[in-house]
């Protein structure tokens, strides 16, 4: 398939995982972990989708999903959001700021791949 | 003159005693009235009778004032319900001690 | 017949029947037994002495000039006694409140215990009392000299003239015997009520026996009666509208303000029930004297057509050979003759005493009451000389008028007179805004219009004002002649006189009220009196006296009488727990003392007295405020409101507070929640996602190691942060129970050194100490202080970012205790960071690799904290520094 993901995530045991489950499905998986320069790296990138973490050092990832949801380059984005945090309120952060997806730590493999997929085809 | 509130509602005695005291407030008006009354003849020309029927007139209203007040005093002589046994009897001016 | 010898016999008989009465009574009230002496009864009776001779002869001469007129002036006092509640009740009350002596001492008490008032009012009193005395001395020799014409022997004027000072003597004795017994008003005139009591039964009685047989023994019963009125020339007599209507207002306002009659109306009043039942006794007695007033006129006329109808009462008995009835009669008239002059002299007296003789003593012997002389004395002695002066007076009077027709006129006149009182006694018992100044100007001109329009012509164009200016006014100026006054003529003279000089006083007091201001005693009198019936408490004329407890003493037994004085002292040394006869003269005291003198010497009096020993007669604000009730009120309400909005704005806030901790705890448990929830999900995450992956299927033996060794590490992480939670937990709730003993620092420094050396993985980090400075001595818990050295160590291993990580460890003990630096050689932590780095998951960097949870510090804050210790960041030490401060070995041990 070769598309490509970008994901933003912080924790490098999360970010070995999901890489290791995408790259085995045939994604080009591609990794940063700071907020504050994520979205340039989106830019530069230009993946085909974004899996973002809420808890980011130095910028929150809803800050950064509104930044790409303002911007007509990436309005159509495929976002899949990461939290660990598990509440309620985030989630609907994560919808009001237009995220395709939310997902809350810990997921299943599958679930994670499923998702992708999904957003990537659509 | 301020009452203290918490006599808005009152007892049928107290209600019947602060009637009986508007009735002894109006008894020397109503006398008035009614003396001031020969006024109202002055001026007739039947001066014969007078003397005897304005007398008579006279001291029935006398008469009639002795009786009301007779029987409103009977009443009102009793403690007020109102408030505390007041200065009729002895001690009132002791009260500051 | 009767001789002059038997009446002078009977005479004296009756007057002795008086002395031993009264004399009876005062020694029944001495024993304490006063019993009926106080009675309803004698009260409504008492208050008969209204009906003088000028009722009990005059009544019928009036009828016989004027028809049914004469009953207005019984009409007027029937309206206030059954009008009771309104104005006699609210006088008692103040008069028993105020130990009012007089109604001098009213008007002046009322208008803040005012000296002019006092002698304006006292003045008018004696101007008004002295005539109408007069009067009752002409009526007694009067009757005295129809028996006497009877008896044949007539006696000349010089025999009359001679009765009538006899007669006056006679009173002087019995009203100096009686009247001034005691001076204390509250004991009253047990002697002088009673006796006049019994004066009342004797002229009632009288008076209807004598009309009892002119009705059944002469005319033949009432139908009869009536058909002799119609014919008589009594029945002619045409009402005149105005006379009616002002001479009921008239006697009204006398009965009130008549001195006599205030005198026993409320000064001798015992009981306020006692006016309830006078409200219909007494127009029930005064109805009685009126009935049979008519039939006797009209048969007077007919049986005796040309005498003095002035004493028809007397002349129609003796005319028609009743003797022992007139002689009934003669007692009757002479009854109320004696018993008006009696009362009158004593209230007269006691204002003149009271109110022109003590203060003008007073100022007279500046040096004060207390320091010379017996006040009592002297008061009991110028109260006589009074009493003896005001029938002087009387008689005098009588002499010099020569018994002529103006003194028949007098009645009225004298009614005119003190009725100028009426405003300022209205004014001043339901008018608060009623002033001294307003009072003085209104009695001052109804009194001079009174006079001028009234009392001055009476007497002719023989006295002051000639005939001239009767007729055409002063200096010939029409409009201010005395009966026209403005020129409004045709006017009957009495309504023109009664209505000018109340007009004018009201207007003078009214306008004199709105335009002056009350000094602080008045208002605080008027407040007492408008509100009598609110509180019954007597304004204190001072405050705070210094007042020597020993003066007051010596003055009050000059006034009340040793004994009386001295039980009163001792009373209140006991209500106060002292013992001995010397109170402390609190304010409260000295008030009810010097209404105790008021008493005997008059209120303005007994101030002044008082005042001069206290040393002030001033009224703080506090006073007036406390009085002046509704002041007190709406201002106690409003500081009630106000403390209460105080309180409630308190609460208020104090629940603000309450909310904003709550919701700051709120938040703070929402962070730290979703911080516990991040923490805790991060590993689970890994644990999870790799967990899947090696359960999904064959890898490399490599891959295989390496994913368990994520999970081993990811789970050891959880299981760290699981502990520190509960670490935490358990110190901050202070449940943590410290295992204190002796430790030497070094050995603490090197269990933790050699347990962060133990773990596995890190970076080399080289450990500077210094031995010999770490060689302290601390009573501590050893455990728990190397759990804080170990977290500090493992942080400079894991943070530090130098090349060759080196953490130096700096041992200072001192006076204050010993503080252990840790400073490595890395960049340290930014300044912003510095301030949070010690609470919860404050983790500065991404520090996944070794999975600490950001409690490291927060924990050792409160290890530290329950060691007694402090441990903060040390800024601009070249790297990371955290100094712990442990309190000294001796420090910890004295405590």
């Amino acid at each position: 398939m070769g598309k490509r993901v970008l994901l933003i995530e912080d924790e490098p045991n999360i970010i070995q995982a999901i890489g290791f489950i995408l790259s085995r499905d045939g994604w080009t998986v591609d990794t940063h972990a700071d907020g504050k320069t994520a979205l340039a790296e989106i830019a530069r990138r230009g993946p085909d989708l974004v899996i973002l973490d809420v808890m980011l050092p130095n910028r929150s990832g809803f800050d950064i999903l509104q930044d790409l949801r303002a911007d007509p380059a990436t309005e159509a984005l495929p976002v899949l959001m990461l939290t660990a945090r598990g509440q309620k309120r985030d989630r609907e952060l994560a919808e009001r700021y237009g995220a395709s997806r939310f997902m809350t730590k810990p997921f299943s493999n599958a679930e994670v791949l499923d998702s992708v997929r999904e957003l990537a085809g659509s | 003159m301020s009452r203290p509130p918490a006599t808005v509602f009152l007892e049928r005695r107290s209600y019947r005693r602060r009637r009986l005291t508007d009735a002894a407030r109006m008894l020397p008006l109503v006398g008035a009235l009614l003396f001031l009354v020969p006024l109202l003849w002055a001026g007739g020309d039947d001066s014969a009778a007078r003397t005897a029927a304005g007398g008579v007139f006279i001291f029935a209203v006398w008469g009639a004032l002795i009786v009301i007040a007779g029987a409103l005093s009977r009443h009102l002589i009793r403690p007020d319900p109102d408030r505390a046994p007041d200065g009729d009897g002895a001690g009132d001016t002791e009260r500051g001690a | 017949m009767i001789g002059f010898n038997v009446l002078v016999l009977v005479c004296l008989a009756y007057a002795a029947l008086l002395f031993v009465v009264a004399f009876a009574a005062e020694k029944r009230a001495e024993r304490g037994t006063v019993g009926w002496l106080r009675s309803p009864l004698i009260y409504t009776l008492s208050l008969s002495i209204y009906c003088t001779a000028w009722t009990f002869y005059g009544a019928v001469g009036y009828a016989v000039r004027s028809g049914l007129e004469f009953v207005t002036i019984y009409l007027g006092p029937t309206l206030v006694m059954v009008g009771w509640w309104w104005l006699v009740r609210k006088l008692v009350r103040i008069g028993r409140a105020q130990r009012i002596t007089s109604i001098a001492d009213l008007i002046s008490s009322r208008y803040g215990k005012s000296t002019l008032l006092g002698v304006i009012v006292t003045l008018l009193a004696v101007i008004g009392t002295t005539p109408y005395i007069a009067l009752q001395l002409q009526s007694v020799s009067l009757s005295f000299s129809v028996f006497s014409a009877e008896g044949g022997a007539m006696p000349d004027f010089e025999a009359l003239d001679n009765t009538a000072l006899v007669v006056a003597a006679g009173l002087a004795l019995f009203t100096i015997l009686f009247g001034t017994r005691s001076l204390d008003v509250n004991e009253r005139h047990h002697g002088v009520v009673t006796a006049i009591a019994l004066e009342a039964v004797v002229k009632l009685i009288a008076l209807i026996a004598v009309g009892v047989f002119v009705v059944w023994g002469v005319a033949g019963g009432p139908a009869e009666m009536m058909a002799q009125i119609d014919a008589s020339k009594i029945a002619e007599w045409q009402l005149d509208g105005g006379r009616w209507a002002t001479l009921i207002f008239l006697s009204a306002a006398a009965f009130v303000c008549l001195p006599r009659m205030f005198h026993v109306m409320v000064v001798e009043n015992a009981d306020e029930r006692h006016v309830a039942v006078a409200s219909w006794a007494f127009p029930l007695y005064l109805f009685a004297m009126s009935l049979f007033v008519i039939p006797i006129a009209v048969i007077g006329l007919s049986v005796l057509p040309g005498e003095n109808p002035d004493l028809y009462v007397l002349t129609v008995p003796l005319a028609l050979d009743q003797d022992s009835l007139a002689m009934l009669s003669f007692l009757g008239g002479f009854s109320s003759a004696t018993s008006m002059v009696i009362v009158a002299a004593i209230a007269v007296s006691t204002m003149v005493s009271n109110h022109i003789v003590m203060p003008i003593w007073l100022s007279a012997r500046q040096g004060g009451a207390s320091m010379s002389g017996d006040v009592r004395e002297v008061v009991l002695l110028s109260r006589r000389i009074s009493i003896g002066a005001v029938l002087a007076l009387g008689y005098l009077y009588f002499r010099l008028s020569g018994g002529g027709a103006a003194l028949a006129a007098i009645g009225l006149i004298a009614f005119a007179g003190v009725a100028q009182v009426l405003p300022a006694l209205l004014g001043g018992l339901f008018w608060r805004g009623a002033t001294r100044r307003g009072a003085a100007i209104g009695l001052t001109l109804g009194f001079a219009v009174w006079a001028y329009t009234m009392f001055l012509p009476s007497f002719g164009d023989s006295f002051v004002l000639s005939a001239a200016v009767l007729a055409d006014g002063p200096w010939g100026i029409g409009w201010l002649r005395p009966h026209a006054l403005f020129g409004i003529d045709g006017l009957d003279p009495v309504v023109h006189a009664v209505f000018w000089s109340m007009v004018i006083n009201s207007s003078g007091f009214f306008l004199g009220s709105l335009f002056s201001f009350p000094a602080p005693l008045e208002r605080l009198q008027g407040a007492q009196f408008v509100n009598i019936d609110d509180h019954v408490r007597n304004a204190p004329g001072w405050t705070h006296s210094p007042a020597e407890a020993e003066d007051l003493l010596i003055m009050a037994q000059r006034i009340l009488g040793p004994a009386e004085a001295q039980a009163v002292f001792e009373a209140e040394a006991r209500a106060q727990g002292k013992a001995g006869y010397l109170p402390n003269p609190s304010p409260d005291f000295v008030e009810r003392l010097e209404r105790q003198l008021a008493g005997s010497v008059g209120a303005a009096t007994a101030q002044a007295m008082v005042a001069q020993i206290t040393g002030g007669a001033s009224v703080s604000v506090e006073d007036l405020l406390a009085v002046a009730d509704e002041t007190a009120q709406i201002m106690e309400y409003s500081s009630q409101l106000e403390t209460q909005s105080q309180e409630l704005s308190r609460t208020a806030a104090q629940l603000r507070e309450a909310n904003e901790k709550l919701t700051q705890l709120s938040i703070q448990k929402d962070a730290f929640l979703s911080q516990i929830s991040h923490e805790l999900r991060t590993p689970m995450t890994s644990i999870r996602a790799f967990s899947e992956i090696l359960m999904a299927g064959p890898m490399s033996e490599a891959d295989q190691t390496r994913f368990s060794t994520i999970i081993h590490d990811e789970a050891i992480r959880l299981t760290r942060l699981l502990d520190d939670l509960l670490d935490l937990s358990v110190l901050e709730n202070g449940e943590v129970s410290l295992n204190w003993q002796d430790a030497n620092l070094h050995s603490v420094l090197d269990r933790a050194v050699a347990a962060t050396s133990s773990m596995d993985g890190e970076r080399p980090l080289a450990i500077r100490r210094d031995a010999r400075a770490e060689d302290v001595a601390l009573v501590t818990d050893p455990d728990r202080l190397a759990q804080v050295f170990i977290n500090l160590i493992a942080n400079a291993r894991k943070y530090c970012d130098a090349e060759a990580p080196e953490l130096r460890i700096e041992v200072t003990s001192g006076e204050a205790g010993v503080t252990v630096d840790f400073v490595d050689n890395g960049a340290g932590i930014p300044k912003a960071s510095q301030s949070m780095i010690f609470e919860k998951f404050a983790r500065l960097t991404d520090q996944g690799r070794a999975g600490g949870a950001g409690l490291g510090l927060a924990i050792c804050r409160e290890i530290v904290a329950k060691l007694g210790g402090d441990i903060g960041y040390l800024p601009d030490q070249g790297g990371a520094a955290f100094r712990v401060t442990l309190p000294a070995a001796q420090a910890k041990a004295a405590e």
